[in-house]
Formats: structure tokens, sequence, C-alpha cells
């Protein structure tokens, strides 16, 4: 369904496109997607690594993204590892359940490349990007993440990333990017971090991000979502008693099913919506 | 009666064939089909025709209106009906933010809400929206009504000229220069006119409505030029 909404959407943001997925998972497991920077292949990580930590670990291989699932005792040696043999490597995002690829393209071929629509989970959340902020790369592309299973997608502009970025950074927060958005997703990571549920962390961005956005952040057990104080971007929800739907725009919830039925709305200006997997 | 389905024909040829309509074509009933939230369905139509849409519409639907009555039985994305100038365009659920933006006249129903910005710098148009309105709505707004049965989000009518807003429910708050005034009977009867040309047979009061407008603080307002308005 995923996979429908991006193809759809290819024509507001034809750059890149990305998305994260929530798949299975348990707690004695890290899944670590990696992507390299640099192109070189990654279909040796996994063999190499596996006999080095001594421990066995699955690999699932998408085209240029690589998704390790390794036991959680093994998740610093292996980052370690990964820094010393494979620097050119970028880990682009890590959890329990979350997967996240991106890639520069038609959002409609990115899909077909990493073959969307034959995943299965309990949400996802994907993006079609125009860049205005800054170049169009696969580190530029969303979602960010910055934290275990967390993701974000961001449709604006944040006018004050440079000094939150200090900030965070200076809280031992790791940047990739000088994206706006990569900000905004650090800033919830740092807020969660502190202790803050999403909602709560969504609220005080409220305070602390200044400019226009519609954010939609995923984390293990749901998602959320927030539009700055005047509704500048665009948001379009559907809900039905099975399923809970976001977009930019009604077009790209056109093809779910029973979407005739849904209860479509806008979510309101500077109010946090959040779902939860019960 | 021609039966457009946009799941088959490209929306630029639904839009060429009702550019060519004539004055007095006899093809005055149209059906479009499947709009799944497509943009400009139906802009820049001038004929008196009518046209039925099943289903949701995407941005500007009815933009640039004269003449035509446009029938949506779904909701209505970003600017529906903006700048139109004649005509009347009825949206059966929600529209989205700035119904109604610059519209010169015709009138635009919503029987559900419209969100934020609803009639921004409105300039003659009618609205009526049977459900709530957003924040900033009426925003510039210079001439026409605005009506609206529920509630009004936050700074209505903010930097107002001239234009009458009525509202029957709460408003979160006004805009710089938007003021309370108590209703003339010319503002009843204007009032009771538009109610009546959105459907409604006296089932609704004018008297229950409170009327907000220009306090006239903000721009050089000479009073001798206000039978211009």
């Amino acid at each position: 369904m995923l996979a429908g909404m991006l193809a759809v959407m290819s024509n507001r943001g034809p750059d890149s496109a990305g998305f994260a997925v929530y798949g299975t998972g348990d707690g004695d497991h890290v899944k670590l997607t990696l992507r390299s920077k640099t192109g070189l292949a990654l279909d040796d990580v996994a063999g190499r690594m596996s006999l080095e930590l001594g421990e066995a670990l699955r690999a699932s291989l998408r085209a240029s993204h690589l998704v390790l699932t390794l036991p959680r005792a093994i998740e610093a040696p292996a980052r370690a590892w990964l820094a010393l043999h494979r620097p050119d490597i970028a880990m682009v995002g890590a959890g329990t359940r979350m997967e996240l690829y991106k890639e520069v393209g038609l959002p409609s071929e990115v899909v077909k490349r990493f073959a969307l629509a034959e995943m299965g989970g309990t949400h996802g959340i994907g993006h079609t990007r125009m860049a205005t902020e800054s170049a169009v790369t696969t580190d530029g592309a969303h979602p960010f993440s910055t934290g275990p299973d967390q993701c974000l997608v961001h449709n604006g502009s944040l006018s004050n990333h440079n000094s939150v970025r200090r900030t965070l950074a200076h809280d031992g927060l790791k940047f990739e990017t000088e994206n706006d958005s990569e900000v905004a997703a650090a800033y919830l990571t740092w807020r969660m971090r502190q202790g803050a549920s999403i909602e709560g962390a969504l609220d005080s961005s409220l305070k602390d991000l200044d400019g226009f956005y519609t954010f939609v952040v995923g984390t293990e057990s749901g998602f959320a979502v927030l539009r700055d104080p005047i509704a500048c971007k665009p948001a379009v929800m559907a809900e039905t008693d099975d399923y809970v739907a976001f977009g930019s725009e009604y077009r790209a919830l056109v093809d779910l099913p029973n979407i005739a039925c849904a209860r479509v709305f806008e979510p309101e200006p500077a109010t946090v919506y959040a779902w939860k997997h019960t | 009666m021609p039966t457009v389905d946009l799941a088959i024909t490209p929306l630029r040829e639904l839009n060429a064939m009702l550019h060519k309509l004539s004055p007095d074509t006899n093809e005055t009933h149209w059906d479009v089909r499947n709009p799944q939230g497509i943009h400009a369905i139906a802009v820049g139509v001038d004929a008196p025709v009518t046209i039925e849409v099943g289903g949701h519409v995407g941005y500007y639907c009815g933009g640039m209106n004269k003449q035509a009555v446009i029938n949506v039985t779904g909701n209505a994305g970003v600017g529906v009906g903006e700048n139109m100038m004649s005509g009347e365009i009825h949206i059966r659920g929600d529209a989205s933010q700035s119904a109604g933006a610059t519209g010169h006249g015709g009138l635009l129903v919503i029987d559900g809400n419209a969100s934020a910005r609803c009639g921004i710098s409105m300039k003659g148009i009618d609205i009526v929206v049977k459900g709530s309105i957003g924040p900033m709505s009426a925003f510039m707004a210079q001439a026409g009504n605005l009506v609206v049965l529920g509630d009004a989000g936050e700074a209505l009518g903010d930097s107002i000229y001239e234009a009458r807003l009525f509202v029957r429910g709460s408003v979160r708050s006004l805009g710089a220069d938007c003021v309370e005034k108590e209703p003339t009977e010319t503002d009843l009867v204007i009032l009771t006119d538009v109610l009546k040309r959105a459907g409604f047979n006296g089932e609704v009061s004018a008297r229950d409505f409170r009327l907000y407008g220009s306090a006239r603080r903000l721009y050089n307002f000479h009073v001798d030029n206000i039978s211009s308005y």
C-alpha cells in the first residue's frame, strides 16, 4: 500500500524517496540497516563480521541496502567492527523492528528497486522529496533516523536548524548532513532520551523549532503527526476500523482499501496526533 | 448528458471540453466520475452548465468559475473555488485550506468543515460553511459574506478591509482590526438572502448569528467612500 502511495506522490517530490518499515523483530536482536556511501559491495559484510565476532547473524540484501539482524549483546562490537573495517558504510537506521531504505531517483523506481511492495509490517512511513534546503543526495533523503526505531519525515523548512544542531551536537547527537530535517529528527530523539513520550517531544518542538513543517514520526509502537501553528504545509488523514493513513494530499490515499468509507480529515495546526499499535 | 470518467479521460481533455462550451450550449449537464483527488478539475469554466463530480477532488476545483454550477459529492482539496467570479460551487464533504480564496462573486457552499484560511482575501464572493472553519479565515477579506453555522478558529478576519463575517457558533479569537458589530436590518436581509440561496428554508434564523467586520483602523478609510463598498 505504501508503495502505491509513494508512486502517486512522485510528481510532488521527484528527486528521491525513502521509507521505513516496522516489520518483525524481538527484544533480543537488533536490526541495522546499512548502505555504502561509496557504492562498495556489501555482500561480504555479514560473513566477515560473523566470522570475526564469532556470532551467527542474519543478513538481507536489498539493492544498495543491507539489513543485519544480530544479537543485541554484540551491537556495540558490531558497530565498532564496521567503523574500523568498512568506514564507507553509513548506518541508515537501527532498531528492533525498523528497516530503513532511501535512495536518489524517481520514487516509483526507488520503491521497485527495494521491492517495498513485498515487505510487511505493522506500520511504515514513506517520503518523496523535492529538495529546497540541501543537496539531492541519498544522505539528504528522508526518513531521517537518529534513534533506535525512530524516524522522521518532514515537509517544510526550519529556520533555526543551525543553532539547534549546535545545541544537540554539544549534547552528543551525531549528524550526517547539513539538512534541517535531520535536526528535527535529532531534536525528538534528544527529547525522548530525556524521558519524553513522542507526544511530549513533539509538543516541545512547537516551542523550540522555528519554521514551517508537517512532521510524521515513526516509533517502534506507532506514529505521530504534527503541523506547525499556521498549518503552512498540507496534511490529510484517513481513519478506518482497520488502519490509519497519512498523506500530503488525498491523491496519496485514493488506492487504499475502503477509502470511500474512511473518515478523511485534516489535522489541526499545532496539535499532536499519535497512534499506537496495540 | 456527457459523462466523463477521469480514470480514463485525461483531466486536460475534460477541461478543454468545458472551456469550449458556448453560452447557448445544449450540453448543460455534465457528469464527472472518478475524480480521485485530481487537482484543477473544472477550472475556468465560463458557461451556464451544471457539473456533477462524484467523489473527492484535489486542489483548486472550480477555480475562476463563471456561471457554472459545480456539485462535488466528496471533499475538496486546497483552494476550492479560488478566484471564482460567479456561479455556484457546492461541496458535500469538507474543504481544505483557502476555500473561496480571492473569490469575486458567486456562491460557495460547504456542507462539512473548511480548514484554515477559508475566504482569504475574498473580494465579493458569498461563502456558506455548514460546519466550522479553521484558523486565519477571512484574512484581508475585502468584500462579500462569509457565513459559518459552526465555529471559527483563531484570528478570524485578521487585517480585514470590508466583508461581513457571520458566525453562529463560537469564535476562538479575532484577528487584528476585526471586531464584533451590531447587525443592521440591511445586514440581516443580506444574510437571510445568502442562507436562502444556500438552500435553507427558514430553518436557520439570521438572528442566531453574530456579525464581525472591520474596525477600519488599519487602513486609510474615508467615510465619504463608503457607498463604494
